[in-house]
């Protein structure tokens, strides 16, 4: 809302610069965006002059040499452009010295020869608009010499404030100057649409036109009031400087009262041709399912019956509370006018104009809902206005479609509760002052207060939160006093959960990988580079570009365009991790009616995954390490260690996107040997995708957290008694075929050892002449031992019996 | 022999000299060989004690024996020096350039400046007694405005533009709706924090489509105003100093009632407005004062619809707020522009978060 301070000063005028001024609203809730300079810089040098005479410039064809009286004794001679200066005119005038809207100072000039003595100014050499066909042609009436500050405010700021959805009534100068009275104090004056006009006449407005509220369910109150003998011109200067400032354009004198009513209090109205108004008749109504109408912005709109028109006897005239029609559009011809001051419901309002996509400052009131009682305040300060600017006779009565009235909202404000809820008691008188300071009349009532809340504040004010805060605000939040709760019982901890994520993004970060933070969008094509374009996602049905458009079901694309992004930059041997949501469907998206007690429209899952280019950096004495498959699964075999789950890896031969020599499923043992659970994948990238993102190669990983806090919930380590007595180890050569697993070996002298065996590790592998072509030996430190003796020799080497012969049975042998 | 101890005695003096001055360990052989070996003079004499007068036997005896401790002790002692000296030698040869760059040890990585930050305030909140809370990012209309008391076609909707998967299915556009679904679990009284992205419709200099809140929630039997303002300044005063102040501004949220703009003291200028060398301050554009975070006590018409477990509100009450991460990150650590958290550079990322 943009509020020119001067002509909010004339309703309440807190002696403050509007600097001030503003920083005081922001304490009660009404925060400024900017103040702007409105007009010339200064009002000095500017006064009302009368053309005394107009003549032909003797050199130049298209000057006219003026003779004006400026209220300084000798007339002026002043040099004027404008087509239409003439003799006997009031017009505005800068003298010599006068500071024009430009900021350079107005000097004596010699024009073709003749000197002249100030200027005659058009509107934009006021500040006002960019009009410059002509000069200002004033009412008359000041005396020459009057300064024109006096006529209008030439040299003023305007407050554009940010007025919240829930305050409508501030969305008006008068609105804003309410509250500058509740918040410094200064005296309010009285409400401009207190006032009527005076009617003349015999006839009532119902002689002239009718209206019906066809739909009373989208319209709570339609006003309507009749005006004969209208004159249609421009308004005067004062109403042009303030529509102007105010950032509204100047169109006619009826439009213009309509919007400046608007500016004012907040209520929008519509002016009709009356003559134009089909059968002199208005029916309010839902429109008709493809129904169409040309707007006054010149563009046809089609609606459906979710949307209020208001409609003349043969079809729609305009949006009810967003836009009119062209059909009864007020022009320079008209001469009787129907003025519509209505009450809309809010919600149906902002449906339809998000529906047409078609905002106006009338909708942006009436969406928030403005109380009946507002219509007939605006009529009767329009119809003054009427009166007054277009020599309008107002025709006596108003018709007043409201079926039904709405009575005063009262709610009770209990003392208690107040200083409950804010932590501090304030004085009970008070709390009445700055109730009444705001409109409020309130009526004690034992430790309560019966609050009656005024029209104007109807749709925000409804409960006793709604007026503590009222008070709150007013008080003043800085009086406030600073507690902590005073509880009973409240423990702050972190989940095991999201403790362990802590603990694997820690892991990560200390093992030299930069973590990363990526869109949760992707893109369809970013996809079908993972050659995962058949990949079930959710798309958005609105995005912002088809690059965000779906919501990725992996975090490895987030990966690969950072690592791409970083490597065009000149970063070598990137490590980059990701811990976010991963999202896939998990069902049609329909939303239950009601609550859907704690039902969720997705699969969500957090993920934890890891990219590296390199597995170690080059040194003066080593290059760098490759980004192979073994680099990734170390890491992956550190993350759960850190979650206490043992890694255990299948052949993954056909995931698009991966390696098919070089990939896993990674599955997590958890102690106490349960059944493996897939945890996510390990794998070197397909050279193809790697390719696709500039990489010459990368490994990554992808692990599923919540599934691996799942799997650990609750666990809690219990003692084992490993120090007793000493562990035997051994070290054994296995000779098997070289397609045979590794971990398959393991598994196979793991049974065999039994419970002796504690421990089987790979620490070589040889593959060569010595062991056989198409051979491979693996070399495995084994370690022996029982929790309640020391193991002897006898025992070990039955055991180790054991393993040869289960060797045997997969084709193994012991070597050397 | 008639002197054999005086003999002994000359021995030793012989053999000590010699043994000091001996320069390498093929020296000491040799000295041992001459005075300890099976010829040499001592040993000999030692072996001759039986053919000695009786009255002689004793002293020669002892006194041999003590020479040839002695010596043997000297020896060893040398030869370890000698050892120890010649691996020296050899070790100081097999130098290396000790200029040239050590092996880098594990490079260690960097969390994200957000998860950094974000960590930090669960920090401070949890040692404040909260619990965190995390939900979906996938959420139903309902959670995310109607039981946030923003009914359908109100104007409190326009202040979000919503991402939109279905009818009712959106992107959160606020960490809020985990206050719904936290009361629908928990029974009062709650304390707790939701950190996590939030998502609108709006990309430019200053949006992001993707950004990240902590939401706050309290709410018990008696929770005031105050207690908002006090939680909220051991907050500002953990994470952005300990002279920091607060000031609550009114202000309108749908689900709280009152509502409060909070700012915080700017710790640039000391909340002067200026700065030392009586320029404004740039950072709080000469207020004093930078507006952090938005809250305010819960609106009766959302506990509302958790009423059923237990959140009747006529018997309990309580605040909420809510912050945006990046915001506090780029207050704190002087970062000018928000795309910097989701370019992933790592020359910004190493920056952070050690
Ligand atoms: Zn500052």
């Amino acid at each position: 809302m943009r509020v020119p301070y001067a002509w909010l000063r004339e309703y309440c005028d807190p002696g403050l610069s509007a600097a001030d001024l503003a920083e005081r609203l922001d304490l009660t809730g009404t925060e400024l965006e900017r103040i702007e300079a409105v007009g010339v810089p200064s009002a000095d040098g500017f006064v009302v002059g009368r053309v005394l005479a107009a003549e032909q410039h003797p050199n130049a064809d298209r000057l006219r040499v003026c003779t004006v009286d400026v209220g300084a004794g000798e007339p002026s001679t002043i040099v004027c452009g404008a087509p239409n200066v003439a003799a006997g005119q009031t017009v505005p005038v800068a003298l010599p010295g006068a500071t024009m809207p430009d900021g350079t100072t107005l000097g004596k000039a010699k024009l073709r020869g003749v000197e002249s003595a100030g200027m005659i100014l058009a509107e934009d050499e006021l500040g006002l608009g960019d009009e410059h066909s002509g000069i200002v042609v004033l009412d008359d009436g000041p005396a020459a010499g009057t300064p024109l500050a006096e006529l209008a405010a030439i040299a003023d700021e305007a407050l554009e404030l940010e007025i919240t959805p829930n305050r409508p009534d501030c969305l008006a100068v008068y609105g804003i100057a309410r509250e500058v009275h509740a918040a410094t104090g200064a005296a309010l004056a009285p409400d401009p649409t207190e006032a009527d006009a005076e009617p003349s006449g015999t006839d009532t407005a119902t002689d002239h036109a009718s209206v019906e509220i066809a739909d009373p369910d989208i319209c709570l109150r339609f006003t309507a009031r009749v005006f004969e003998d209208v004159k249609v011109g421009p308004s005067p200067l004062w109403l042009r400087q303030r529509l102007i400032a105010a950032g509204q354009r100047p169109i006619s004198n009826v439009v213009d009262i309509t919007n400046y009513v608007m500016l004012l209090c907040g209520q929008p109205l519509h002016a009709f041709d009356l003559d134009a108004v089909r059968g002199s008749r208005i029916v309010v109504r839902r429109a008709r399912d493809g129904e169409t109408m040309t707007t006054l912005d010149d563009v046809e709109r089609t609606f459906d019956a979710s949307m209020a028109l208001v409609c003349d006897a043969e079809g729609p005239s305009g949006i009810a509370g967003i836009m009119g029609g062209q059909v009864s559009e007020v022009s320079a011809a008209t001469t009787r006018v129907l003025m519509e001051a209505a009450t809309w419901v809010g919600p149906n309002v902002l449906k339809t104009s998000k529906a047409l996509a078609l905002r106006s400052e009338a909708s942006t009131r009436f969406e928030k809902q403005l109380h009946p009682e507002q219509a007939i305040a605006a009529q009767r300060l329009a119809a003054r206005l009427m009166v007054d600017l277009c020599g309008a006779r107002l025709v006596p009565g108003t018709i007043d479609a409201y079926p039904d009235p709405l009575a005063p909202t009262v709610v009770t404000l209990g003392l208690d509760r107040l200083a409950g809820i804010l932590g501090v008691r304030i004085d009970d008188v008070e709390v009445e002052r700055i109730l009444a300071s705001l409109g409020f009349s309130s009526a004690r009532d034992g430790d309560a207060l019966a609050v009656t809340v005024p029209h104007w504040r109807d749709a925000d004010v409804r409960r006793e939160a709604d007026l503590v805060e009222e008070i709150a605000r007013m008080h003043g939040l800085d009086k406030l006093p600073t507690t902590l709760p005073a509880r009973e019982r409240a423990v702050g901890r972190l989940t095991h959960g999201q403790r362990l994520r802590r603990r694997l993004e820690d892991a990560l970060r200390d093992r030299g990988m930069d973590e990363i933070v990526a869109w949760s969008f992707t893109a369809p094509a970013t996809l079908a580079k993972l050659r995962l374009g058949d990949a079930p996602t959710l798309a958005l049905a609105n995005p912002l570009s088809e690059d965000h458009s779906v919501l990725r079901p992996l975090l490895l694309p987030g990966l690969l365009d950072a690592a791409r992004h970083n490597a065009a930059h000149g970063a070598a041997g990137l490590a980059l991790f990701e811990s976010a949501h991963v999202y896939a469907p998990a069902g049609p998206l329909e939303a239950p009616a009601g609550s859907p007690a704690g039902a969720t429209p997705a699969a969500e899952r957090h993920h934890l995954a890891g990219l590296l280019t390199e597995s170690a950096p080059a040194t003066w004495r080593s290059p760098a390490g490759a980004a192979d498959y073994f680099a990734a699964k170390g890491y992956a075999e550190a993350l759960l260690a850190v979650a206490g789950l043992e890694l255990a890896v299948e052949p993954l031969r056909d995931r698009p996107y991966l390696h098919p020599g070089r990939a896993a499923v990674a599955l997590a043992l958890a102690p106490g040997g349960a059944e493996p659970v897939e945890v996510g994948w390990i794998g070197e990238l397909h050279p193809l995708v790697a390719g696709e993102w500039d990489l010459d190669g990368a490994a990554a990983f992808e692990l599923d957290a919540d599934r691996l806090a799942e799997l650990t919930e609750g666990a809690l380590a219990t003692f084992d008694d490993v120090t007793g007595f000493p562990a035997v180890r051994q070290d054994i050569a296995v000779v098997t075929t070289a397609d045979l697993p590794a971990a398959r070996i393991a598994e196979v002298v793991r049974d065999a050892g039994g419970e002796l065996l504690a421990n089987v590790a790979v620490f070589d592998v040889y593959e060569g002449e010595q062991v056989g072509e198409g051979n491979r030996s693996l070399a495995l430190a084994l370690e022996f031992r029982a929790p309640d003796r020391t193991l002897t020799e006898d025992e070990v080497g039955e055991r180790r019996v054991a393993i040869e012969g289960a060797l045997a049975q997969i084709g193994g042998r012991l070597r050397g | 022999m008639s002197d054999a101890p005086a003999r002994l005695q000359e021995i030793r003096v012989e053999a000590e000299a010699a043994i000091a001055a001996a320069g390498s360990a093929a020296d000491l052989e040799q000295l041992r060989i001459a005075y300890l070996g099976r010829k040499a003079e001592l040993t000999t004499m030692l072996r001759g004690i039986k053919d000695l007068p009786a009255e002689q036997r004793g002293p020669v005896g002892k006194g041999g024996n003590e020479v040839k401790r002695a010596l043997e002790a000297q020896l060893a002692e040398r030869v370890g020096a000698l050892e120890a000296a010649e691996l020296d030698e050899r070790l100081r040869s097999d130098a290396v350039d000790v200029t040239l760059p050590g092996d880098p040890p594990q490079r260690p990585g960097h969390l994200h400046l957000i998860t950094e930050t974000r960590r930090e305030i669960e920090d401070v909140f949890l040692g404040l007694g909260f619990a965190v809370a995390e939900g979906t990012e996938v959420e139903y209309d309902y959670y995310n405005f109607t039981a946030l008391n923003h009914p359908p076609d109100h104007p409190a909707r326009m202040l979000q533009d919503t991402f939109y998967l279905a009818d009712e299915v959106l992107l959160r556009t606020h960490t809020s709706p985990m206050q719904i679904r936290a009361m629908e679990l928990q029974e009062p009284p709650i304390y707790v924090i939701v950190p996590g992205k939030v998502y609108r419709r709006d990309h430019d200099a200053t949006h992001t489509p993707m950004f990240h809140q902590i939401e706050g929630l309290a709410i018990d039997a008696d929770i005031t105003l105050a207690d908002l303002q006090g939680v909220l300044l051991e907050f500002v005063r953990a994470i952005f100093g300990a002279e920091r102040e607060i000031r609550l501004r009114p202000h309108y949220f749908p689900f709280t009632e009152p509502s409060v703009e909070v700012d915080v003291s700017c710790f640039k200028c000391g909340g002067n407005g200026y700065v030392a060398d009586g320029s404004h301050c740039n950072l709080c554009k000469g207020s004093g004062w930078i507006e952090i975070l938005g809250s305010g006590m819960v609106d009766p018409n959302v506990l509302g619809f958790v009423a059923g477990n237990g959140y009747d509100p006529a018997k309990v009450q309580g605040f909420a707020f809510g912050m945006g991460i990046e915001r506090i990150a780029m207050l704190r650590h002087g970062v000018p522009d928000l795309r910097l958290f989701f370019d992933n550079d790592v020359r910004f990322l190493e920056q952070f978060g050690s």
